[in-house]
């Protein structure tokens, strides 16, 4: 190839990256920059100029007690949800790989939830949680229990929006899971079936250490949704009560459209931004050490 | 240990004893029944929101309730228009890029390819604040190009195309050009043919999740004109607005019927999708 037929296909390559060139910076970096850059200033009052201020955003947050609850919620959302989903996701993998009688509904019925919109998946949950006419208040009624107010109570409000997230996920990931399953030699079985190995432990020495790399796929997935999906909460609590499920990103949502405070919610949204930058230095290191992109 | 395996010793299915059968089922029909709630209080009058009676008469009353109480006819259109939007700009645009990548001596490309990548863990969403501002510089608030126009040029669309690309021979691409194809030429009849199962697969998960997506679709918009399905159901069934919950669940089946009834036709296509395009 000619040097100058080089430099035509290196400005060709060029132009065939524009478009998304452009789109992603105006749509992801450069907002990405300005909300960091917006984390360092205070807007001035009355037309003023805005103020360079360091980190002092960051100090007013971290002494903001509603903050730590809420990054706190978020925390225990993601423990709540992440363990759980992939333990179910796993068994009803193994559930639907086997010979069972049904085997199509019964995958249908565990991948459904996945199809739909999370703010119908809420609304659908408000049937059940509702405190006078919901379904699980009229069943504990019926047995002659007085009803627990699912939503409403900040004890409980929180397991309740965790309940109905696993429902909601863990049919995704049983996918990943099956499509690992599927790809296991059945010659293993086969031989652990000679030597009389009990499935037990034919599980969790065969198994569970050949699906690792689908359980850390599925774990990061996992993690990326506990901060960026809050969808549900707009129907079920809006964050209450007295922000007992409120999580990171309904906050900056709150903040910004609400309270009409972008500082602060710029300066969520970085700390929500340093927790993505984890995972995704945990998914290109741990993940990806055998995978490269040539 | 196992009599029934005898039978079909080859098989790769493991037989499953009868107490694993049962948990299954039983987890099967806990995680559907929610839907199946939702239909039954769909279909009857609202006093049997929670009384169970199995010859209660059924009722289209609550879907035109529904229909009558909130535009979606024009959330459908508004729907549609955002997906086939979306969906076509990514396709374009994706293609674009991942050709680039794929075949052309760019300088640092992997280090482009790598912000690329960037953007697999931070969305649109998560930039909600300045994305608005963004968007409202733009002229873009309160129009379904402002819903759309973030997600184009999306990461993951370029590197499924770019994978798939990269396993397409040259000498396909050569044959091309000794018919006398220029470089549009070549990706439009060799490598965009070629790709057609991960366009199908990109495009089902593209079409599902912005069929479901809502913060950003609720911050950006502000009116009827441009609401999609999602933000619609979002705004009419608020527990404060106190619409009768049949209403609610019968708006909340009109929403998610396409989506819903396009994969139980489709399964085996949905489920490859999301798989392929899992395995990133």
């Amino acid at each position: 190839m000619s040097f100058t037929n080089h430099r035509k296909m290196q400005l060709y390559g060029a132009l065939l990256l524009l478009p998304a060139a452009v789109l992603l910076t105006t749509f992801a970096y450069l907002p990405t920059v300005t909300t960091v850059i917006n984390s360092l200033f205070l807007p001035g009052f009355r037309g003023a100029p805005t103020e360079f201020v360091g980190l002092e955003n960051y100090q007013v947050l971290f002494d903001d007690p509603t903050f730590w609850k809420v990054a706190r919620n978020n925390l225990i959302y993601a423990v709540g949800t992440i363990p759980t989903s992939i333990a179910l996701a796993l068994g009803m993998a193994l559930f639907v790989n086997g010979k069972l009688r049904g085997r199509c509904f019964v995958r249908m019925a565990y991948f459904t939830p996945t199809i739909l919109p999370m703010i119908a998946a809420a609304n659908i949950w408000m049937f059940f949680y509702a405190p006078q006419i919901g379904l699980f208040n009229k069943l504990l009624g019926m047995l002659g229990f007085s009803g627990v107010n699912w939503l409403g109570d900040p004890s409980v409000a929180l397991s309740s929006v965790i309940v109905m997230s696993v429902w909601k996920e863990a049919g995704f990931f049983m996918i990943f899971y099956l499509a690992a399953l599927q790809s296991m030699p059945p010659e293993l079985k086969e031989a652990a079936d000679l030597e009389g190995t009990s499935r037990w432990s034919f599980f969790w020495r065969v198994t569970f250490p050949l699906l690792m790399p689908t359980t850390l796929f599925v774990l990061i997935n996992a993690l990326i949704n506990s901060v960026r999906v809050v969808d549900h909460l707009f129907i079920l609590t809006k964050g209450g009560p007295n922000n007992a499920t409120n999580l990171l990103l309904y906050y900056v949502y709150e903040n910004a459209f609400s309270f009409f405070d972008r500082t602060t919610a710029a300066t969520i949204t970085v700390v929500i931004l340093l927790v993505l930058a984890v995972v995704a230095t945990l998914k290109f290191t741990i993940l990806d050490r055998r995978t490269h992109y040539q | 240990m196992n009599t029934s395996t005898t039978y079909a010793p080859r098989s790769r299915c493991v037989s499953i004893p009868a107490l694993e059968t049962v948990a299954a089922w039983l987890l099967a029909i806990i995680w559907i029944f929610p839907l199946l709630y939702a239909f039954w209080a769909a279909f009857h009058p609202s006093e049997f929101m929670v009384n169970f009676e199995l010859f209660a008469p059924l009722t289209l009353e609550n879907f035109t309730n529904a229909w009558s109480q909130a535009p979606f006819a024009r959330y459908y259109l508004n729907t549609f228009a955002l997906v086939t939007g979306v969906v076509i700009g990514q396709f374009v645009v994706c293609t674009l890029a991942a050709f680039a990548f794929a075949r052309f001596p760019i300088p640092g490309k992997n280090v482009l390819f790598m912000l690329v990548l960037i953007q697999l863990f931070v969305f649109p969403e998560v930039l909600i604040v300045e994305n608005y501002r963004i968007a409202s510089e733009l002229g873009l608030i309160n129009t379904i190009t402002g819903i759309g126009l973030p997600y184009v040029a999306s990461a993951l669309g370029i590197f499924l195309l770019r994978q798939t690309f990269k396993t397409i021979p040259r000498e396909l691409e050569d044959a091309a050009r000794i018919e006398g194809c220029n470089w549009l030429e070549i990706l439009w009849k060799v490598y965009v043919p070629l790709a057609k199962p991960t366009y199908l697969a990109y495009g089902l998960v593209s079409i599902s999740h912005h069929w479901n997506n809502f913060i950003w679709p609720l911050v950006v918009t502000n009116s009827v004109e441009s609401r999609p399905l999602t933000v619609g159901l979002g705004v009419f069934s608020a527990p404060e607005t106190g619409v009768n919950w049949a209403t609610v669940s019968a708006a909340t089946l009109l929403s998610i019927a396409p989506l819903l009834v396009a994969f139980l036709l489709f399964q085996r296509q949905f489920v490859q999708s999301f798989l392929r395009a899992g395995i990133r």
